[in-house]
């Protein structure tokens, strides 16, 4: 691991309803390149709301977010340019359902990175047969199943070759027996030196590929450390509570 | 018997074989069928224009940065409100008769007159059936497009659209239907389409029962066989629903 730092986020809110409901009270915290960085911590906890401030999903109320040097919360950022380099996979896959998988991959590497057609395809299909679905690239998504349709959603993002990988609960709307498909993808993701953020459920996943865990409850960045530290040697009584229920 | 078939017979040739009047018809039926294509059309393009705007404040008024962009869409959401209101709270022959006599007083093309108010008129309800479309795709499919890079109208355009269109396609060929009987109050200000064609011959033979009767069988055949298309369109995109 590099010490170069990617992310930069400092003392990010995020609160909705007026000032009702504070989903993110003032987390800091740098993501390095190459990182592989979990976050963990109860429903409800601001986990998803900080992932989906890093690409601005959600405007942050207050705060800010530095990729590569740029504040990209400075209301005269492109954030689209930026969301180029920052690839998301969602819970619920969201391919898009009127194209086949290949077009799902190529549209924005040549809409938007101004690649050509032959090239967007020949990187797609490479892609595709990376994760064993190369036959299937002029299927449509709803021909696949859960686990397929995340590894076409994870793909899709890294055609347009991100710096960092966003992952927002990527396995949690799989049936349990596609879910390892999933993540290996995500193993080999990692292993390659992608650097990833990934909001997640599957412990055995943040402690296996995880080089920092990050524990949040109530909108608040309660403890970080790595795997080790926060499931060995949990400090706070937040951690001891949600690690003797999930584990 | 015998007679009432001769007799239906003799007004049958009177209406319309006698002096080519089934011709008015023909002539008549082209008028109709060209201002509903054109005005369909227009109330597309209108329509799918205006559900933008509008869908795009619905969903991100309560979460925009204030500022200029902001008050410009403010603005041009509440025209496109009082556009719908006037449009859709007013009847169309009012609508065309404003349209042609005070709008384009001076222009005597009465066709063109009825493709653009019909047109207008259409694109108000076009604009509600794509806005609903708009509404109902799943909002993770604007933020897949968006992660990806795409600014907001390219998500629309690539992304969200392509997939409106495939959901609203039966509504908006029933709007069509419809708006090729709206089409027969053309006659209030003299253009010649079908409706008015039959009252014409009407007019000349004072017989009103073969030129009505048959104005409706056309429109009842037309009706009939675009609905039996739209019904074809709709199996074929079940059908290719992946």
């Amino acid at each position: 691991m590099t010490t170069d730092v990617l992310i930069k986020v400092e003392n990010l809110q995020k609160y909705f309803k007026g000032d009702m409901i504070k989903a993110l009270d003032g987390v800091s915290t740098e993501i390095h390149k190459g990182e592989v960085v979990v976050v963990i911590g109860p429903s409800g906890s601001g986990k998803s709301t900080f992932l989906r401030c890093l690409n601005l999903l959600e405007m942050p109320t207050g705060g800010t977010i530095t990729l590569e040097g740029v504040d990209i919360t400075d209301p005269g950022c492109n954030i689209n340019l930026h969301r180029q380099k920052m690839g998301m996979v969602f819970q619920h896959f969201n391919l898009f359902p009127h194209m086949t998988l290949l077009k799902n991959m190529t549209i924005a590497p040549t809409k938007l990175l101004g690649k050509s057609k032959e090239e967007a395809e020949k990187k797609a299909l490479e892609l595709l047969e990376r994760v064993g679905l190369a036959d299937r690239a002029d299927a449509y998504p709803n021909q696949l199943s859960g686990g397929q349709k995340q590894r076409v959603a994870i793909v899709r993002a890294l055609c347009m070759e991100p710096d960092v990988m966003l992952f927002d609960e990527p396995t949690s709307a799989l049936d349990p027996e596609m879910v390892g498909e999933v993540l290996d993808v995500m193993k080999e993701l990692a292993h390659e030196g992608m650097t990833m953020v990934v909001v997640t459920h599957e412990m055995g996943f943040a402690r296996e590929v995880g080089n920092r865990v990050l524990f949040m409850a109530d909108g608040r960045l309660v403890e970080e450390g790595t795997p080790q530290e926060i499931f060995e040697h949990p400090k706070s009584e937040r951690l001891q509570d949600f690690l003797a229920k999930v584990l | 018997m015998e007679q009432w078939i001769s007799n239906l017979k003799a007004q049958f040739i009177l209406n319309f074989i006698e002096q080519d009047r089934w011709k008015l018809l023909v002539t008549g039926l082209g008028n109709t069928l060209k201002i509903t294509l054109v005005a369909c059309l227009i109330g597309i393009c209108i329509g799918v224009v205006i559900a933008i705007i509008r869908s795009t404040w619905d969903k991100n008024h309560e979460t925009m940065r204030k500022g200029f962009g902001k008050g410009l869409l403010a603005v041009v959401n509440a025209i496109c409100k009082l556009y719908l209101t006037v449009i859709r709270g007013t009847p169309v022959v009012v609508q065309l008769m404003i349209i042609y006599y005070i709008i384009f007083a001076s222009s005597r093309n009465g066709i063109a007159i009825a493709m653009l108010a019909f047109g207008i008129n259409s694109g108000a309800y076009v604009a509600e059936i794509v806005r609903g479309g708009i509404m109902s795709i799943d909002a993770g499919q604007f933020e897949a497009g968006r992660s990806l890079g795409f600014n907001y109208v390219q998500t629309m355009r690539y992304i969200i659209i392509p997939q409106v269109f495939k959901n609203v396609l039966p509504t908006l060929a029933n709007e069509f239907i419809v708006l090729l009987k709206e089409t027969s109050v053309s006659g209030y200000v003299a253009i010649r389409d079908l409706t008015k064609a039959g009252d014409i011959i009407r007019g000349v033979t004072y017989s009103p029962f073969m030129p009505l009767i048959g104005v409706a069988l056309i429109y009842l055949t037309l009706v009939i066989f675009f609905t039996w298309l739209v019904g074809k369109l709709e199996r074929r995109l079940r059908d290719s629903d992946h």
